[in-house]
């Protein structure tokens, strides 16, 4: 299992997320400095996003679109706040077109990513920061679509006793 | 199970609810704030009829409920289906288990051919 840790905590309205990836440090650094590699993870299973900015600096600004299944676009952009390789970055991560026109009444979410060397792999932490449970709840009704879709295909498997359909 | 094959059901409900930008919107918007069927079809270039279609299949969905005040029938997001923090946090953090995945499946892949590092600006093949 990639992921060796979850913490919620609703009280602080935060979520962090420890996962023990097999590559060296400098290695999982290039998944979050360039952009072709992003783009290969950030958007959803179903929705390829596709990175137009990318100031990998801090107060830098990335920009980036996702598809949908159904050809529906969803717009997205970053603040970095702090960019310090290859040991972690601090960004903010909003809708719309960028942070001078973010879509209005939609969340931002206050990411942290850490990444420690660890047994000859990388150990990635990453907390994510809900300004108010009413983000959270637009958050998740807006990637509910996805996320059913995840956790209703893994129903799926664990209801055909775990073995991979035809 | 009947009990998984319920849960199935109200997921594809759910599911199909939230598969219209419009009926995304609708609930993102009550969700924030309850409003009345005719203030919501104010916002849509569409009949009265139609958003109202639209806040049933949420209703169907339990992602909002509907109550009659007066004249208006107002509409909210429905803070059972939306749930408690803790639930909300869960789902969220599929996405994020569902990217790792993704990050995971990048580091393999180039841990396949030659062992020499690449330069950091080169063409990915």
């Amino acid at each position: 299992m990639t992921v060796i840790d979850v913490v919620r905590d609703p009280q602080a309205l935060t979520l962090t997320v420890t996962s023990r990836l097999a590559a060296p440090r400098e290695r999982v650094w290039q998944v979050w400095a360039d952009p072709r590699q992003l783009e290969q993870w950030w958007g959803p299973p179903g929705w390829p996003a596709t990175f137009t900015d990318h100031d990998f600096v801090g107060g830098g600004v990335a920009r980036y679109a996702m598809t949908g299944p159904d050809g529906e676009r969803a717009a997205g952009w970053w603040r970095f706040l702090r960019v310090d390789p290859p040991v972690g970055l601090e960004l903010e991560d909003g809708f719309g077109d960028g942070p001078d026109a973010p879509a209005p009444g939609m969340p931002v979410v206050r990411m942290v990513a850490r990444l420690d060397e660890a047994d000859g792999g990388t150990r990635m932490t990453l907390t994510s920061h809900f300004a108010s449970l009413e983000h959270l709840e637009q958050l998740v009704a807006m990637g509910m679509e996805e996320g059913i879709r995840a956790a209703s295909e893994q129903l799926d498997v664990l209801l055909a006793g775990g073995v991979v359909p035809r | 199970m009947v009990v998984d094959q319920l849960e199935q059901q109200a997921v594809d409900r759910v599911f199909g609810a939230l598969a219209d930008a419009t009926r995304r919107d609708i609930l993102v918007r009550v969700l924030h704030e309850e409003s009345s069927v005719s203030s919501l079809a104010a916002r849509y270039s569409m009949s009265f009829a139609a958003v109202q279609k639209h806040v049933a299949v949420l209703q169907r969905a339990s992602l909002v409920t509907k109550e009659r005040r007066g004249r208006e029938q107002l509409v909210r997001g429905s803070v059972d289906t939306v749930r408690s923090a803790s639930r909300l946090l869960e789902q969220y953090e599929e996405i994020w288990r569902a990217r790792i995945d993704q990050i995971d499946a990048l580091l393999a892949a180039d841990a396949v051919p030659e062992a020499a590092p690449t330069p950091p600006r080169g063409d990915t093949p």
